[in-house]
């Protein structure tokens, strides 16, 4: 598995270090539910089989956080760009 | 057909003709009263159902050929050297249980208890598993201490003066060891359908027919069958499975490699743990180094990893025992686990009547095989825990009841 970075190009996975589901955001400790929903935030895992858009960060190289869309079945990426984007749309 | 050295011996010298089949291969009936989905863990069950609960109308679903999974995958280990009482407790039963396994399912399961060593390098490390070993020994299991020089009797081949990583002495089970895997697999197979249990191989659950809270069958690639109690021990897919019925795990699937050395003489007589990075070896009958560390680090369902951790393998082996340079690796392989967020099993009842779960396995799975077989069946029969594993419930993450043998916290990466 080699990840394409979009500053450094296709580099080793060993420069790379794993965090997992990029989509998952700490829930608000105020809001209703709260319990619940830290509960899943902590401990439940969506576990797909399929395309997962994930986190990696770049430590051995641009130290940039990456999203990372890979397929858990065969380890194929379709897609890596810089996380920080993706991030301030949401 | 009963084994024994006496059959051996006729069919040796009849031209071994009148061998029989080690199981049947049944045709699914269209209902059962048991299920079993997974042939690792659940051939397990199956044989204890049958066996000490007196359920035989079951059948064991594999979604592949028998031995295709986990249950031949693993690096053999069996132990019990464990921190937290309710793993130690759990793992020491199925120990127990390894111990008569042959004699029991009357098949040779190579039980070898040649001794495990954890070796450690620093006066910390020391420490943990002093806590450990006493820990272990109040549990009424076996655990030594053994000092540099003693390590230096097993082990003469390891690096003592290494500069980073110097041997200062190690904490050993002895009678933990290892099993052949296939044998179990098949010993368990062929022990349950002795019984009466049906094996179905190479059918796979497609999903599950719910009605009013309750489980009334399983869909599947060879047609509906119906039963009246699910058991899930599905290990790597039990998320995959278990979304079938609508339920969300604290549980990642991840991929371990493992790997195998051409055939050498006997040369490393124990299980070795490297301590200062994460590295394991035993040696096979047929003379191969059967060794493994870390999980890859990702999620994964391919049952195959990457070289990077290979690598970190191979490093981690070669500061233990430098001399293994020159050896040729000749095959590699991974296997699925399932990651718990507290590195701890998982037996329950689902919200679903008559749908049980056994997952959560992480890197341990097969050396539970027996006990987790035993305590599954019992919740089963009973619909109810034993006391055994009534610190593995799934309600444990919600109450904070965790078993975190690393005291890491919620993380996927643990064991």
């Amino acid at each position: 598995m080699r990840i394409k970075c979009p500053y450094c190009g296709e580099r080793d996975l060993g420069e790379f270090t794993y965090l997992g589901d990029a989509d998952v955001k700490r829930p608000d400790p105020a809001g209703t539910g709260a319990e619940d929903a830290f509960f899943n935030y902590v401990y439940i895992r969506d576990n797909p089989a399929g395309p997962l858009a994930e986190l990696w960060y770049h430590g051995g190289g641009c130290r940039s956080w990456l999203r990372v869309v890979r397929d858990t079945r065969d380890h194929e990426i379709e897609s890596v760009a810089l996380a920080k984007p993706e991030a301030d749309k949401s | 057909m009963r084994y024994s050295a006496f059959a051996l011996l006729k069919n040796g010298l009849t031209g071994n003709r009148s061998w029989t089949q080690a199981w049947r291969k049944p045709e699914p009936k269209s209902s059962y009263d048991v299920i079993i989905v997974g042939g690792g863990h659940g051939l397990a069950t199956a044989y204890y159902l049958a066996k000490q609960h007196g359920i035989t109308n079951v059948a064991v679903l594999e979604k592949s050929y028998l031995g295709s999974g986990n249950i031949g995958r693993n690096t053999t280990i069996i132990r019990s050297n464990y921190l937290l009482p309710g793993n130690t407790a759990f793992y020491e039963r199925a120990l127990q249980l390894w111990e008569g396994l042959a004699q029991e399912l009357n098949f040779n399961t190579m039980v070898s208890q040649r001794g495990i060593l954890n070796v450690f390098h620093s006066d910390p490390q020391r420490n943990a598993y002093v806590r450990r070993g006493n820990a272990m020994r109040l549990a009424g299991v076996d655990a030594e201490l053994l000092s540099r020089d003693q390590v230096r009797q097993y082990l003469p081949l390891a690096d003592f003066d290494n500069a980073r990583f110097p041997v200062r002495g190690a904490l050993m089970q002895p009678r933990g060891g290892t099993v052949r895997h296939d044998a179990v697999a098949w010993g368990y197979a062929r022990a349950a359908d002795q019984r009466g249990v049906d094996i179905i191989e190479n059918c796979e659950v497609t999903g599950f027919r719910i009605e009013g809270g309750r489980v009334k069958g399983v869909e599947t690639t060879r047609g509906y069958i119906g039963a009246s109690k699910v058991g899930l021990a599905v290990a790597g897919n039990s998320s995959r499975v278990g979304a079938l019925a609508g339920l969300r795990l604290p549980i990642e699937a991840h991929v371990i490699q493992a790997f195998v050395t051409e055939g050498i003489k006997p040369l490393i007589d124990h299980v070795v743990t490297f301590g200062a990075g994460h590295f394991y070896v035993s040696q096979s009958d047929k003379g191969g180094l059967v060794f493994g560390g870390d999980i890859d680090g990702y999620k994964s369902y391919a049952q195959r990893g990457n070289l990077p951790v290979v690598e970190d393998v191979a490093e981690g082996g070669l500061a233990l025992f430098p001399g293994l340079g020159r050896l040729r690796v000749l095959r590699s392989w991974a296997g699925l686990l399932d990651m718990s967020m507290d590195g701890s099993p998982i037996f329950d009842k689902t919200d679903i009547g008559g749908l049980y779960l056994n997952c959560g396995w992480c890197y341990g799975g097969f050396k539970a095989t027996p006990a987790s077989g035993e305590a599954f069946a019992h919740l089963i029969a009973k619909d109810q825990p034993s006391d055994l594993i009534r610190p593995f419930s799934l309600g444990r993450f919600r109450t904070g009841a965790v078993l975190d043998e690393k005291g890491m916290g919620a993380q996927a990466n643990l064991h």
